[in-house]
């Protein structure tokens, strides 16, 4: 076992944890916090995307013990208490999502895009989202929302 | 229309929980000293199973159990079963040869349940599963769908001789052959419809439960339909009688078919459960997905349509071999026959039609319904078929379409094969789809593409779906093995707030939106006052689930039903409590009025005087407000549309990109617009990945090469274009909604509208899916048979 | 995953001594390539040594004539430094289109070069801008780094520390990504370096390699139009389901065609 302390959505967590458990699995079981989801074994499919340190990744390709000392954000964290950030009440908006599986990565992944870039073309919101797999909504809406969530929040 | 009723595009409830991560799906769902099962799988596509050696397993850290196929025998269970008979064309029945839930004495693809290890933690079941030792006796494997039925090939199961479970046919083969004998030109096809894998991005997952003082199980379970869940695991595979077994499908991540199907990880885990004495969770990963989700499609058609001298279509034949893969799965019988011979007629007025299925065991993963669900079979091969001779005749694709559609004053209409459109208007949908997509621009489009070295082509499909499935005698005289009804109960409270319960099942659909939409609409109560709920045998009575676009216009309709019943109760209270006759008591927008008065009770007035019935007569009604029904269609519905596609090839690299597509649907009446568009965007993407980029491929020994996200091409974002989609309406005429159905119209739609396009670019047909080499190479052939010429 | 200990050394030479006193240890630098192997119970090492607080082994620097990048150096680091996007936006562009932008939030040069991955990328950035590979032991050049598929002149212990890129005059890189990994099924970087022309092609064969023919047609007439009698054969290279050898012949000229194009 190794110890691996970290900050989770603004709280200080610390774990004894096998050294082989992967950050999605100490967020989904040791910290409860199960809307960061799993739907691939390959790196793909985007569903386990959450923030270390602001920077989107693969929650599913990072080993608990790398991310010590880091502050990660998951959806759960996202919303500042009552308020939904608003990529998410972006994508309620323009019906961004149907089975709400992927939907959790899909939206930590839409912020750190606008993090990097406030003002996306479409080209590149499609491009971003490689690592992104839904297969509900072709995308269309998805991209229709992050494209109007830059808008809102370039005011 | 009522605040947020019929027609309006609601902002779905559900989506609260979603975009928050609060969604609850089975992995998320934890049970107090809850196990974790891991499946041994065979690593053979065929083999006989010798014996299984779990004392080492056993030991292994954790392990609390191995279970194995000896293990189902003992305890007296049943196999998997598939619940559509379908009948040979000599009238004997099928041969579905045996589905054990754990392999007995033969291992049938790869990816076959062989064994269970459970253990404390996932990773020790996991660990310990590579402990079992497993005695294989490898033998060689049947892979291709074209030669499985051949003499010679192995056989998969020993009592279902040349691989061959039913030979079928529709249709009276003698005077098709003459028609086609004297038509003035045939058109001939062959086509591979390829296997694709439906990929719902959560993966199936279980967790059982067994409480000994009730003596009754609980199955938190991925499930589009979890009392049909219930019914097979007690009926037939015997688990525990129904009111033993409680199925709860909380929040599913997309289904698309393959989560209708009972598998053998749900009933292991109850069986489990049982053993140990506690829950047993599997969650399965995407490997294991590509290895045991029922896959989709695999067709291989020969095709010949009979022309006149003026291109009116006089004849269609087909005959098309079926892969069932290694068993026959729950529905798998029914979708190349009844889901698809049904609608080869599709929009035209072809008289005579005659379809001949074999369907044949493999070495490979079963095959079942996936979106569509030989609707999309059917319209492919049509839609190809009619392609190719417009470009032998030398006509303009939609011009011949449009020539032999049936026409808008002869509804309905009986098809030749079987079915009754019940309403339709398919040239309106087809101007529209031409005025959308600018087709009259198509040249100028052309030119540009040119001068930029690109190759543009435009491709059209014209598809109608059989859904809203289904009249229970109709599917009852076809074979089918249950009544395909809907049930429905609405439950007021004192304080007037609405329990829907619904036995369809939403894995992504939007019914807490749109069943809430239909309440609203019908009896006034605001959206947000409504609460559906669905997905647990315990609190919905009974049902039948979602597939096959069946959950608005069946379920939808028992709502409805259910909510009339509610005026009837109402009206009763309201005339008492008025003074009035029931007779003059109008209701609508949620008041009971005494009609040309403006003597009123709201609806919340009515509820709360039949809960505290102080004032109401005995004998008037019963007390409360509670109202269920049963709806069973008269009839399938009759979705229809035209897609039109463009495409650019980049003729170096051979890379098809969609430049546009455009959808025009016939949907009936619309409840939710917003989640309509959805449903088709999602239903395109599909369709234009199995065209373009799915492709489900084994070696001939057996060996899945597709097997993650690595080589299974799913479609991404920036493989897809902006969707235009636009719809026209003719009314369902059998059910009082007038809905139709909207689920899997952009999958079977799609995929001809896209491989037409690329024929028309390349000047050459080719199979699915039109990879860049595929096209590549036919570029090159191209040129190589120009410079010959 | 099987069980493995963990080592999170401070330093180069405690990461080395880690490796040293394991059974069979492994570095994991990003984890982007080797996390997936271990889950997919493709490795079982009895030791990970986490290169990840290593901090000598992270960041860009302009050297002059060379752009240097410690190993630890994300790909998004790489993409999105003004350092590399001024004087080597061939190299830019190609670290801005690994995998997706979560890969490159986590992977690193140094942990891709190692793995050499047959259809990676970056070596196609090492031989063609011929960089030079610097380890806790040694400094190696491009042509003598990749050894084979999964294969380099790395020793056992050894640890890459960083890469350096000679700033060319001139660099392009395209890729025909693989539609479903995003692997390159091609991917070929063209440069002119000190007045030497070097094309290299990744993702086609087992391993990086050069294409002499490519070379000697653009060193003396740098342009798309020198590359069009190119004939590649297709002996040696890979065929899978997603592309067959002669395609990737073809595929490599229309790759160097348009990394040409793109030079810049």
């Amino acid at each position: 076992m190794v110890s691996v302390s970290m900050t989770v959505n603004g709280k200080a967590v610390t774990k004894d944890v096998e050294p082989r458990t992967l950050l999605v699995d100490f967020l989904r079981q040791h910290l409860s916090l199960t809307g960061t989801h799993v739907g691939c074994d390959t790196s793909q499919c985007g569903a386990c995307v959450v923030h270390i340190d602001g920077k989107s990744v693969k929650a599913c390709t990072a080993l608990a013990m790398q991310c010590d000392g880091v502050e990660v954000t998951t959806i759960e964290g996202l919303a500042n208490g009552g308020d939904l950030h608003p990529m998410q009440a972006a994508f309620r908006e323009h019906h961004a999502l149907q089975c709400g599986f992927c939907t959790p990565g899909m939206i930590m992944s839409a912020v750190d895009l606008l993090e990097n870039n406030a003002d996306p073309s479409e080209k590149e919101i499609r491009e971003w989202l490689e690592g992104n797999i839904c297969r509900c909504t072709g995308y269309h809406n998805i991209v229709k929302a992050i494209k109007a969530c830059a808008q809102d929040m370039r005011g | 229309m009522a605040e947020n009723g019929i027609g309006a595009p609601v902002r779905r409830k559900e989506d609260k929980r979603f975009i928050t991560g609060a969604g609850r799906y089975t992995d998320d769902i934890n049970r107090h000293g809850q196990a974790y099962a891991y499946f041994v799988r065979s690593p053979f596509p065929h083999a006989t199973l010798n014996g299984i050696d779990k004392a080492v397993a056993e030991a292994a850290p954790g392990v609390l159990a191995v279970i194995t196929g000896d293990d189902v025998a003992e305890a007296g269970w049943g196999g998997l079963i598939c619940g559509w008979m379908v009948h040979n064309k000599d009238g004997s029945e099928m041969k579905a040869g045996s589905h054990p839930v754990l392999a007995q004495g033969k291992v049938r693809y790869v990816g076959d349940h062989v064994a269970c290890v459970v253990a404390e933690t996932y990773a020790q079941a996991k660990d310990a599963a590579e402990l079992v030792e497993v005695d294989y006796g490898p033998l060689v494997a049947c892979t291709s769908t074209a030669d499985a039925d051949k003499d010679g090939q192995p056989q998969v199961h020993d009592d279902v001789p040349n691989n061959t479970v039913y030979n079928w046919e529709l249709g009276d083969q003698a005077a098709i052959d003459e028609a086609i004998a004297s038509a003035a030109h045939v058109t001939k096809v062959d086509l591979i419809n390829n296997r694709v894998v439906p990929n719902a991005m959560e993966p199936r997952a279980a967790c059982g439960e067994y409480d000994p003082a009730q003596d009754s199980f609980t199955l938190y379970t991925t499930s589009q339909n979890p009392h049909v869940a219930r019914l097979v695991m007690s009926a037939f595979i015997q688990i525990a009688p129904e009111h033993k077994l409680r199925v709860i499908a909380p929040d599913v991540g997309g289904g698309f078919g393959s989560k209708i199907y009972i598998y053998s990880e749900e009933c292991i885990c109850l069986m489990a459960a049982k053993k140990i004495g506690r829950p047993v969770k599997w969650t399965g990963d995407r490997s294991e997905a590509f290895l045991s989700d029922a896959h989709g499609r695999d067709h291989v058609t020969h095709a010949e349509l009979a022309m006149d001298a003026d291109g009116n279509f006089t004849a269609l034949k087909v005959h098309t071999k079926a892969n069932m893969g290694g068993y026959l799965s729950l529905f798998a019988s029914c979708v190349p026959t009844y889901l698809y011979a049904t609608l080869l007629a599709g929009q035209y007025r072809t008289p005579q039609i005659y379809c001949a299925v074999d369907a044949v065991f493999t070495n490979t993963v079963p095959v079942d319904a996936y979106r569509g669900a030989g609707r999309p079979e059917a319209t492919y091969l049509l839609e190809t078929i009619i392609d190719q001779a417009a470009d032998e005749l030398g006509r303009d694709p939609a011009d011949l379409r449009r020539q032999n559609f049936i026409k808008p004053e002869q509804f309905p209409y009986d098809t030749p094969v079987a079915l009754t459109y019940d309403t339709g208007d398919f040239h309106a949908v087809l101007d529209k789809a031409l005025e959308v997509s600018d087709y009259s621009g198509f040249a100028a489009r052309r030119a540009a593409s040119e001068a930029k070295g690109k190759l543009r082509g435009v491709g059209f499909s014209c598809y109608i779906e059989a859904c809203g499935i289904a009249p229970s005698a109709v599917v009852g005289s076809l074979g089918a093995g249950v009544g395909l009804w809907e049930s429905a109960k609405i439950r007021f409270s004192h304080t007037g707030m609405c329990q829907v319960l619904t036995g369809a099942h939403s894995h992504g659909q939007g019914h807490e939106t749109v069943f809430a939409q239909l309440i609203a609409e019908k009896l006034g109560v605001p959206i947000e006052n409504v609460e559906v709920i669905h997905g647990d045998t315990e609190k919905t009575p009974v049902g039948m689930g979602t597939y096959g676009s069946r959950s608005l216009a069946v379920g939808g309709q028992a709502i409805s039903n259910a909510a009339d019943k509610i005026i009837e109760k109402g009206k009763k209270i309201a005339a008492h409590l008025l003074e009035a006759s029931e007779a003059d008591i109008e209701f609508k927008d949620g008041n009971f009025t005494v009609a040309g008065t403006d003597k009123s009770k709201a609806l919340g007035e009515v509820i709360f005087e039949a809960y505290v019935p102080h004032n109401i007569p005995q004998g008037l009604v019963e007390p409360g407000m509670e109202e269920g029904a049963f709806y069973d269609p008269a009839n399938f519905t009759y979705p229809s549309g035209t897609y039109i596609c463009e495409v650019e090839v980049d003729p170096d690299t051979g890379v098809v990109t969609i430049d546009r597509l455009v959808a025009v649907d016939d949907f009936g009446v619309i409840v939710n617009p917003m989640i309509v568009e959805g449903q088709v965007h999602g239903g395109l993407a599909q369709g234009i990945g199995q065209a373009l980029t799915e492709n489900c491929v084994y070696d001939s020994a057996g060996q899945l090469l597709s097997a993650s996200y690595m080589d299974y091409c799913m479609p991404k974002a920036d493989d897809l274009p902006n969707f235009e989609v636009a719809t026209t309406k003719t009314v369902c005429t059998h059910n009082a909604l007038g809905v139709k159905g909207c689920g899997e119209a952009g999958a079977i739609g799609s995929p001809p509208a896209v491989m037409n396009a690329v024929a028309d670019a390349i000047g050459t047909r080719i199979s699915m899916p039109a990879t860049a080499e595929k096209v590549w190479r036919a570029l090159q052939a191209n040129k190589t048979s120009q410079a010959a010429e | 995953m099987y069980e493995f200990n963990v080592h999170k050394p401070g330093s180069v030479a405690d990461a080395a001594s880690a490796l040293k006193g394991a059974d069979d240890g492994k570095f994991m630098a990003g984890g982007q390539t080797l996390i997936p192997t271990l889950k997919q119970r493709l490795a079982s090492p009895s030791d990970v040594i986490d290169l990840g607080n290593v901090a000598e082994l992270k960041g860009i620097s302009d050297e002059g004539g060379a752009v240097k990048i410690g190993a630890m150096t994300t790909h998004a680091e790489v993409a999105s430094s003004d350092v590399v996007t001024s004087q080597i936006p061939a190299l830019a562009h190609l670290a801005g289109h690994i995998g997706d932008p979560q890969v490159r939030n986590r992977g690193t040069i140094g942990g891709s070069i190692a793995n050499a991955d047959p259809a990676a990328d970056y070596p196609a950035a090492i031989v063609g801008l011929n960089a030079t590979v610097h380890t806790n032991q040694r400094s190696i050049v491009a042509d003598d780094f990749f050894t084979g598929m999964f294969e380099t002149a790395l020793n056992e212990d050894e640890i890459v520390t960083a890469v350096s890129f000679p700033k060319p005059e001139k660099a392009g890189y395209q890729k025909f990504p693989n539609p479903a990994s995003r692997y390159a099924i091609v991917g070929v970087m063209v440069a002119q370096t000190g007045g030497q022309t070097r094309v290299a092609v990744t993702g086609a064969g087992p391993s990086v390699f050069r294409s002499s023919d490519a070379e000697s047609a653009l060193a003396s007439n740098f342009s798309a139009d020198a590359l069009s009698g190119l004939a590649v054969s297709s002996a040696d290279l890979n065929s899978d389901i997603h592309a067959s050898a002669d395609y990737r012949a073809h595929l490599v000229g229309v790759m160097a065609k348009r990394a040409v194009a793109a030079a810049t």
